[in-house]
């Protein structure tokens, strides 16, 4: 164990724990932007910088270690204004359209320029724009609202092994940009671990504000991973799917079906009505009449073929609940174990 | 499932996925993990790029998992028994195999190693293709780590050898001692959301929930009385396979179809065609007018999972929550909400009043999943066996003893696929899924996003063969099989080896299971959709007119 002492609050943590871990285990807060728990330290945004007794320097918090006897300062006068001149000068580039942004309300830099109380954008410069090429249709890449955090790059290649994005260029015309196109998965790791919101959903935008949306925790209805998905509920539609980093096997993932796969519950094509069908023609029908007549046919043949002459096929796409009661249709009112499902396909 | 629950006695993925960051080696075999459980591969490329774990890749596909490898086996499709039974070889051979392990708790282990006696590198190369050399190596790679995990999914199973196939895995990793352990094991992974869900809850012909034999008297007559009725059949039922194949002889007049799309999903569609065409009637449940449902003479209007309340249980045999987000489109109803419906009309009372309910008599009849209620998997799921309401659920099975007491070893010699290329059909057909696409599109392709992405079939042809047949990436080719033939466009890609083709699945304008073969494993009932003879013609004009 290494002994520590963080705003005069003796610590001992494991060897090699960095400073900004052992003060969350403390309870001290340090403010990150770049820093996220499911990746290695990317130290690129410098919010978390803390002044060390002895050193001249403030370090960042995220990268560093911890060694034996240190004094670690998170809060003073100095690191405030080093913090404030840090968030001023991300928007000399990140505009403050908050209220056409789609992340508007759940925005980490948003919060962090209102807890810094900072009044607009202090500073100018003059840059020209440039084309960013995103390797998916899926994603809107927002240059400007980029702040060069490195999450969405570090998260392709650390969480899904890829590398399909990078940093490309420099100063403030700086941008992410396509690096491996092949590689892009689609799957919106890199929308998951974004701060702000320089990158957006594509399927449309406008569909509603984050605190206006129910999101209700759900499994994903593909394949056999279980993930725990977020559906995104606005006047009974569904406006988007997001998840959570601490919950279910996927931890913050998903893949390209899960996340953008959602549009075939509100498509025009889904049945809404029974239909029966009539000299070759399907007729819509009411619930009662389609219920009766499929008990009356089932009765029948049960009657004159017997209950092995009626089989039936359940579904994994349904769940336990249903296929309990499928098969208990089956053996108990139908009377036979014909039933299956398409587990062997 | 049925391969394994012989070994073992319990069909489902010994371990969580999770567990893969802590094994030393990962064998991943017939399982294109990237693009079907993609964040499974999230586990998988974690262990291996952070923890440094070596991975074994076993696929006759150059899959995007082979980037990640450090040794790729490309065995011929269909040759899978010869290839296990190769490496159970070197391993006895090497002296690298667990004796104690084997002694204590398993049984048959000598039948196993006189069988795989003949299974030397040479000869497990002539059948398979693999150099005797890559053989060895991942042979020494899996034997000598501890503790080593295997994964495989339909690459395995769907063949007419499938059983076969699973059992010689499991030989492979209880001869290492790798069964019943952190970081071990051995693990199916379930290529649908609530496969898993479906098989526990008795939507399987031979077994009433939780695996409980319909043959078993006792078992029968708690059913009987659970559900107040007092003649339960114990005679095994059919199988989806025989069901259709019962309605050509006449012997099944009526079927009830909920969620399922046979017309595309199932091999030899003409065949499933002709055997919908002879039933006197049909009710197909859905969310959408499948092919299927097009012959349906009623069809009833289900909803998604984003419209009910349930639980599904995942490949990690883990029984997690559903719940509902929007109210159903239309006049839709739940797939519960219709089965009660009709079952009253039938002159059964079935009446819950929530999901819940419904859960709480599976608990009843179920013990594998007695301790799960809703409250319990409000924030987290439990997986099973779970046998009471105090029981944490069990993530790792077979930890102290097997759950049919004894591991089983069984001794298995190698058969070849039903259908073979030859002169006429020289092609090798494979068929599987894409990262964007989902079984037979009924969701996938009804959207713009995934579309956007993969809008059309692509079916994938070696550079070697594509220069053979005189086409290039983008031009149109036909594949006959003696069952049918499709016009596909096809892409050029180092993925399939040289005479091999692969077509996905999902697209009603190719399906490509026209060409499949209708022929089964003899014990899991599973067709052998990975390995069938097909002839490809380029098409004159290159385009798909």
């Amino acid at each position: 164990m290494v002994n520590l002492t963080i705003d005069g609050k003796e610590v001992a943590v494991k060897e090699g724990t960095t400073i900004l871990k052992a003060a969350r285990f403390a309870g001290i807060k340090i403010p990150t932007l770049c820093y996220h728990e499911r990746l290695n330290p990317i130290g690129s945004c410098r919010m978390c910088i803390v002044e060390i007794e002895g050193l001249a320097h403030p370090m960042t918090a995220c990268n560093t270690p911890v060694t034996e006897g240190i004094i670690v300062t998170t809060d003073s006068p100095r690191l405030q204004k080093m913090r404030m001149e840090t968030l001023k000068l991300l928007l000399v580039k990140h505009p403050l359209d908050c209220p056409v942004c789609d992340k508007g309300g759940e925005c980490t830099l948003q919060n962090l320029i209102h807890e810094f109380e900072i009044e607009g954008t202090i500073y100018q410069a003059e840059r020209e724009d440039r084309e960013s090429l995103y390797p998916t249709p899926l994603i809107h890449y927002w240059p400007d609202r980029c702040i060069m955090c490195l999450r969405c790059a570090t998260a392709c290649r650390e969480i899904k092994g890829l590398g399909a994005i990078d940093i490309d260029g420099s100063g403030f015309n700086t941008s992410i940009t396509a690096v491996n196109r092949d590689k892009c998965e689609s799957c919106g790791e890199c929308i998951q671990v974004c701060p702000t919101g320089a990158l957006t959903e594509n399927l449309g935008r406008y569909k509603g504000r984050p605190w206006m949306v129910n999101r209700v925790m759900t499994t994903c209805t593909y394949c056999g991973c279980g993930c725990q998905l977020e559906i995104n509920v606005f006047n009974n539609r569904i406006v988007g799917i997001t998840t959570k980093d601490d919950i279910g096997v996927n931890k913050g993932s998903l893949c390209v079906k899960g996340r953008f796969g959602y549009e075939f519950i509100e498509s025009e094509e889904r049945l809404t009505k029974p239909l029966i069908k009539k000299d070759g023609r399907f007729h819509e029908a009411s619930w009662d009449e389609a219920l009766g007549l499929v008990a009356e046919k089932l009765k029948g043949i049960k009657a004159s073929h017997g209950a092995d002459a009626i089989a039936g096929l359940s579904s994994a796409r349904c769940t336990n609940e249903e296929n309990y009661l499928m098969q208990k249709f089956m053996r108990a009112v139908i009377g036979t174990n014909n039933i299956d499902h398409c587990a062997r396909l | 499932m049925a391969g394994l629950a012989t070994a073992f006695g319990s069909g489902a993925m010994t371990n969580p996925i999770a567990d893969v960051l802590k094994s030393e080696v990962i064998l991943v075999t017939g399982s294109n993990i990237t693009e079907n459980h993609p964040i499974f591969a999230n586990y998988v490329k974690e262990a291996v790029l952070k923890k440094g774990v070596r991975l074994i890749v076993v696929d006759p596909r150059k899959i995007d998992l082979v980037d990640y490898a450090s040794i790729w086996l490309r065995p011929k499709p269909g040759t899978d028994v010869a290839w296990i039974n190769g490496l159970l070889h070197v391993i006895i051979k090497e002296n690298l195999h667990a004796a104690e392990y084997i002694k204590e708790r398993t049984e048959g282990f000598e039948e196993l190693q006189a069988c795989v006696e003949k299974y030397n590198p040479e000869y497990v190369s002539e059948i398979s293709g693999i150099p005797s050399s890559d053989l060895i190596n991942a042979a020494l790679t899996y034997g000598k780590a501890k503790p080593a995990s295997i994964m495989y999914a339909m690459g395995i199973t769907q063949h007419i050898t499938g059983t076969d196939n699973v059992k010689s895995l499991a030989n492979l990793a209880m001869l290492c001692g790798n069964v019943g352990l952190e970081g071990g094991g051995i693990n199916p992974l379930r290529g649908q959301n609530n496969v898993q869900g479906a098989c526990d809850l008795g939507a399987l012909p031979n077994v009433f929930t939780g695996y409980q034999p319909v043959a078993n008297d006792e078992v029968k007559q708690k059913f009987e009385k659970t559900w107040g009725v007092d003649s339960l059949q114990s005679t095994v039922g059919l199988t989806v396979t025989e069901m259709f194949n019962a309605t050509e002889e006449g012997k099944v007049k009526a079927m009830y179809i909920m969620g399922e799309n046979p017309l595309l999903s199932d091999p030899d569609v003409h065949h499933i065609e002709h055997c919908v065409k002879s039933l006197e009637f049909l009710v197909v449940q859905d969310i959408f007018l499948t092919e299927t449902a097009e012959y349906a003479d009623v069809v009833l209007p289900g909803v998604s999972f984003a419209e009910k309340d349930g639980t599904f249980t995942n490949s990690e045999r883990r029984v997690q929550r559903v719940r509902r987000a929007i109210q159903p489109r239309g006049e839709a109803r739940e797939d519960h909400w219709i089965i009660c419906e009709l079952s009253k009309r039938m002159g059964y009372h079935m009446d819950y009043g929530s999901p819940s309910e419904i859960m709480e008599e599976i608990r009843t009849v179920t013990p594998s999943y007695a301790g799960i209620t809703y409250e319990r998997i409000e924030k987290e799921g439990i997986p099973w066996p779970c046998p009471g309401e105090d029981h944490p659920g069990t993530p790792i099975l077979h930890l102290e003893r097997f759950a049919r007491g004894k591991g089983l070893f069984s001794a298995i010699d190698y058969k070849k696929p039903a259908e073979l290329p030859d002169k006429e059909y020289p092609f090798l057909l494979t068929t599987g899924r894409v990262l964007e696409h989902y079984h037979t599109g009924t969701m996938t392709r009804k959207g713009k996003a995934l579309n956007m992405l993969y809008p059309e079939l692509l079916a994938e042809i070696n550079p070697e063969d594509a220069v053979g047949l005189g086409i290039e990436s983008g031009d149109f080719v036909t594949v006959a099989s003696r069952r049918g033939d499709i016009k596909v466009k096809t892409i050029i890609s180092e993925r399939p080896d040289r005479g091999v083709i692969f077509v996905p699945f999902h697209f009603k304008e190719s399906p490509a299971n026209i060409l499949t073969i209708n022929a089964i494993d003899p014990i899991a009932k599973i067709p052998e959709y990975k390995v069938c003879a097909v002839r490809v013609e380029r098409q004159k004009d290159r385009t798909g007119d």
